[in-house]
């Protein structure tokens, strides 16, 4: 299936910028978007079952259905070191918040390469790919 | 001025190590350099301690081609490009408990620039403090700086040493994970595999994982006594005895070094910085699990 239409913007975005300099300047502003969830979705201590697993930044998801059948995306990051973590929780909640379930179930953890690049290091990149599955399996989750 | 919050912890050598607090009481200083190294190339344009310069691990301390460091040539480059010379006390910090820090510190001693500390608990104790960040990038004079020959004999080992040591049942320790040292994984937790075809450690190699020697909640070294407790008393290893210290690619085994040196004054201690990527993949080399 094809990347959802928004997502595929921003990795054809990110793929334009050559220069690691602009492409870590687009990350950071990103970052700088991050909305943690909100206190009417889940306050601390967050509930294990929202950790993902193997994140070194302690990266939390939700995926909450919407009436008209469509999640929206949460995500909270503990680790002030988190940056990676928070902007790729800002790309995933402005790219497929608003989607069916179905769409959002067929991203693959492979979006991580692609965005971060020479960002991406040893463990890092292991944690990145878990934001993404663990998005993933909340989304099979809620299919109907 | 003395640094109170070390100087209470009992280490051998208390001048390497300084507290954030001193830092801040520094920030000022001309003679003082901050330098941040990470694992996470996002995290120093994301925000640094104001008039920290950044060196990066990959990109700054290692040879572009062969698997070494840089050379005299690249290390008086990069002392020119963040402004230090023989004089200026360059202060380390970065993420994951110094980890990066100390390497960049041990690579550092390869040239002699002895005049080095480590920032007791990092970005992370920093950050959990509250104190000022920054994204802007201190602009420098490229400085004059003497580099002499890299001289790797005090503080770095290499495999055929690590053969004949490990053959004369010389002090090991491997500072990898337990499942890493046991053999029934060849890479950290959560970590990629990154190559080795045999698991295990180095024959009589003592397991004490790195990150025992730091309180996790904000990164800073244990005091010496609890140090002590870890490595001479449970593990049995002794200060006098000639240690090698191994990891994977000699990253995680310079915190320990670092730790082993200074803090707990073991009179000879280098770094295998071959490591298991290389040691775990060498024809013939004994191994045990």
């Amino acid at each position: 299936m094809a990347v959802p239409q928004k997502l595929q913007a921003v990795l054809d975005l990110f793929a334009t910028f050559s220069d690691p300099a602009d492409r870590t300047s687009l990350l950071l502003s990103y970052a700088d978007q991050f909305k943690e969830v909100p206190r009417e979705v889940a306050t601390r201590p967050f509930g294990q079952e929202h950790l993902v697993p193997h994140c070194e930044s302690e990266a939390y998801v939700w995926a909450l259905r919407q009436p008209d059948g469509t999640l929206k995306l949460h995500f909270a990051v503990e680790n002030p070191s988190g940056v990676s973590a928070r902007a790729l929780g800002a790309i995933l909640d402005r790219s497929l918040s608003g989607l069916p379930p179905e769409q959002i179930a067929e991203v693959t953890p492979d979006i991580v390469e692609q965005i971060f690049r020479q960002n991406i290091s040893m463990g890092k990149g292991m944690g990145l790919m878990s934001m993404v599955q663990a998005v993933r399996s909340l989304a099979n989750a809620a299919r109907t | 001025m003395p640094d109170t919050a070390i100087a209470s912890r009992g280490y051998a050598n208390p001048d390497v190590l300084v507290s954030t607090e001193w830092v801040a009481a520094h920030l000022n200083n001309p003679s003082i350099r901050l330098v941040e190294s990470n694992e996470d190339t996002l995290l120093y344009p994301s925000g640094h301690i104001p008039g920290a310069v950044h060196v990066d691990w990959t990109t700054d301390l290692n040879d572009p081609l062969r698997r070494d460091y840089i050379t005299r040539e690249g290390f008086r480059a990069l002392m020119s490009r963040i402004g230090a010379t023989r004089d200026t006390t360059v202060v380390f910090y970065g993420d994951k408990n110094n980890w990066w820090a100390c390497y960049a510190f041990w690579v550092f001693q390869l040239f002699g620039h002895a005049n080095a500390k480590i920032m007791d608990g990092g970005r992370l104790k920093w950050e959990k403090e509250g104190r000022p960040m920054t994204r802007e990038v201190p602009s420098l004079a490229p400085a004059e700086y003497e580099a002499p020959e890299r001289n790797d004999a005090p503080v770095r080992v290499f495999r055929e040493q690590v053969l004949k040591h490990a053959e004369t049942k010389g002090q090991l320790v491997d500072v990898r994970s337990p499942e890493e040292y046991s053999g029934t994984r060849m890479h950290m937790p959560d970590y990629p595999n990154e190559g080795a075809l045999r698991g295990g450690h180095i024959p009589g190699a003592k397991s004490v994982p790195w990150a025992k020697a730091a309180n996790p909640e904000d990164g800073t070294f244990r005091p010496a006594a609890e140090l002590e407790a870890l490595y001479l008393q449970t593990n049995g290893l002794d200060k006098d005895k000639p240690t090698i210290a191994y990891c994977r690619i000699g990253e995680r085994s310079s915190h320990t070094w670092f730790a082993l040196k200074y803090l707990l004054g073991f009179k000879n201690v280098k770094n295998y910085d071959g490591s298991w990527t290389e040691w775990g993949n060498s024809v013939g080399l004994p191994i045990e699990k």
